[in-house]
């Protein structure tokens, strides 16, 4: 980091500028202004529409630490977070090894396209399908039962495992990319040091392979995390009426209630949460990495 | 320690036969060299001393022992990477004591021995250090002294000194054999570089499309080479083709070359003859009638190389262009163009079975 620094001064900032530009131009418009606009809304009474009387106020913040539902929800979220990404690291990771690892040209190709077909379709049809697939009577369950000789009833529509399965199908891909990046830059020859040491494999994979790929783990952790806790769409579908958590109340404020200030102030109250957490988690991670 | 066998060892990849029935015996306690181009084979023959990869068929034993499907990790073995394969995020001593630590030792006796390597290795100061802040030579050597530091009873080196500059790499050459000496280990070390495998071992292997060409100390192979490969790839020689008289050769313009090394090939049948060019005597006039001259070629210097300590003369004769090389002693150089006369003596000529 200071190396990078130090280059970046000494060639310095002004033949760089042109290539900033841009991005940082649409960064501003895109992101900062309409922030900006809901920072400020988040703090007012009322939305100034069809001529609202409205005035400035910390009441929008305030309802979140007077009404315990808030923070039972945030706290459900972080869970859901939580449990969605190690779901991802389960799945994800051993299949990020096979791709950067086992796999080698034509197969590698077939299967990391299979891992990536999730980001190109829909992402409303993905859960709508596995609506379809968890319901019951529905795939799952028909073919479960012409299996099996006895009957079961799988029935996990609008349930909690529906929205972790809704939501680590979507996130996984994140995991899988990030982790086979920092796989793949692991030569082989340290694995063969390793082994050439008299380490097993399972001390291998310990010892060398995961604290190598650990900015691989870090990254797929963070990418999958903060959207999860913040996720509506899955949990709204997926989980039917034990589906409620801190984002689909968020989005019930903008609409449903049209309460686009409380929506935003819980918004950003969430965002300090992760913040908070990611601050938490840097040093502990960065000394893991 | 331990003496390694390998007999009959074979191992194709798909259609190519990267190994075909090589057998070769490493007595312990030696160094040896296994010298072949890309693609020889020398490689994957060590990954199968090594044990990450298994022969098709064949034995091999280290120690005496049957290794041949032991895995890689129980096999203890010591291994140098071309690419030194250090752990970037361990530091040095961790690296060192990476094979005593997951073989559970205690903690005092892994500084112990880790500083006791870092010590052979003359790196005494450098344990806290992370690999990338060391310079290739260091690299090299905590390769090593990760290597040893587990007593392994055979050290396996693959191309260990290919990533250095040439003046280190002499320092490293030397250094690598102070510390095998010191410490006695049976030592297998694969490279493509010549000079690298007459210096250092005691005894070389050339391999050629998965064959065994040759095996023996250097000298020997240096001054009877079994193959015109051999003859060519280790060191440099003049190649004459021809048929066999029973002492020597008959070449094509009914010249004769008289060889007394080298096989015995029956008379009539196809042969060669190799000389290395620092044998051959380059003169201006015809030599003196003398054993050692019996050998008497004429020719042409087409191009000469100087090259201080010595030159290099490039002789056209017949089609052919000779090589021959002569100490700077002060003697008058010859010029290109100049005619010549080339003498040697039959014990400076090794005859070939084609």
């Amino acid at each position: 980091m200071a190396d990078q620094l130090a280059i970046g001064s000494r060639r310095g900032l002004k033949p760089a500028l042109p290539l900033l530009l841009p991005a940082y131009l649409w960064l501003t418009v895109a992101i900062f202004l309409p922030l900006s606009a809901m920072v400020f809304f988040s703090f007012m009474t009322d939305l100034p529409l069809a001529g609202k009387e409205w005035s400035f106020t910390l009441g929008n913040y305030a309802v979140f630490f007077s009404q315990s539902l808030y923070s039972t929800l945030l706290f459900a979220s972080l869970r859901l977070g939580l449990e969605v990404t190690l779901w991802c690291i389960v799945i994800g990771y051993p299949a990020a090894y096979v791709l950067a690892k086992v796999l080698k040209g034509r197969s590698r190709e077939a299967i990391f396209l299979l891992v990536i077909l999730p980001f190109w379709s829909n992402g409303l049809v993905r859960i709508f399908s596995w609506a379809m697939v968890l319901r019951e009577g529905g795939i799952l369950d028909t073919a479960l039962n012409a299996v099996l000789p006895f009957k079961i009833n799988i029935d996990l529509m609008y349930s909690y495992p529906a929205v972790i399965i809704g939501l680590v199908h979507s996130y996984v891909p994140y995991m899988v990319l990030t982790c086979y990046l920092t796989l793949q830059a692991i030569d082989d020859s340290l694995i063969e040091a390793g082994r050439s040491l008299g380490a097993s494999r399972r001390q291998v994979l310990w010892r060398v392979i995961i604290p190598l790929s650990m900015p691989g783990l870090i990254a797929g952790a963070a990418l999958i995390f903060v959207p999860v806790v913040g996720s509506f769409m899955e949990p709204r579908i997926l989980g039917g009426r034990t589906g409620t958590f801190y984002g689909t109340v968020i989005e019930d404020q903008f609409v449903a209630v049209f309460n686009w200030p409380l929506g935003a102030a819980l918004s950003f109250i969430l965002l300090a949460v992760v913040l908070i957490i990611l601050a938490l988690a840097a040093p502990v991670l960065r000394r893991a990495g | 320690m331990a003496g390694v066998q390998v007999a009959n060892v074979s191992r194709s990849f798909g259609a190519h036969k990267a190994l075909d029935d090589v057998s070769i015996d490493f007595a312990d306690g030696g160094f040896y060299a296994l010298l072949g181009p890309s693609g020889s084979g020398k490689t994957t023959l060590l990954r199968q001393i090594a044990g990450f990869d298994f022969p098709d068929a064949g034995r091999i034993a280290i120690g005496g022992e049957s290794v041949e499907r032991v895995p890689v990790e129980k096999r203890r073995i010591g291994m140098v990477f071309q690419n030194y394969a250090l752990f970037p995020n361990m530091s040095v001593a961790d690296n060192i004591a990476f094979g005593l630590s997951v073989r559970g030792e205690p903690k005092a006796t892994i500084a112990k021995e880790v500083q006791r390597a870092l010590d052979l290795v003359q790196l005494g100061k450098l344990g806290g250090r992370k690999p990338h802040q060391l310079s290739g030579g260091q690299r090299q050597r905590v390769a090593l002294a990760r290597a040893i530091v587990t007593k392994p009873r055979v050290l396996l080196l693959d191309e260990p000194l290919g990533a250095l500059d040439k003046a280190l790499r002499v320092d490293m050459q030397i250094e690598l054999k102070r510390i095998q000496r010191e410490i006695g280990i049976t030592t297998i070390f694969v490279t493509h570089d010549q000079e690298e495998a007459l210096t250092m071992s005691d005894r070389i292997g050339i391999l050629r499309d998965g064959r065994m060409v040759q095996e023996g100390p250097p000298e020997e192979i240096y001054d009877r080479p079994q193959s015109e490969f051999a003859a060519t790839f280790l060191g440099d020689a003049n190649i004459f083709r021809g048929n066999a008289t029973g002492f020597g050769i008959k070449l094509p313009d009914g010249t004769t070359i008289a060889a007394s090394t080298g096989a015995s090939v029956p008379a009539g049948a196809k042969a060669s003859c190799a000389v290395r060019p620092e044998r051959i005597r380059i003169s201006t006039g015809a030599a003196k009638p003398d054993p050692a001259n019996a050998n008497t070629l004429t020719g042409r210097v087409s191009k000469r190389i100087f090259a201080g300590n010595n030159s290099t003369y490039f002789v056209d004769r017949d089609g052919q262009t000779l090589k021959v090389i002569v100490q700077n002693t002060g003697a008058e150089r010859l010029a290109e163009g100049e005619p010549v006369v080339l003498s040697w003596s039959p014990d400076s000529t090794v005859l070939i079975a084609a």
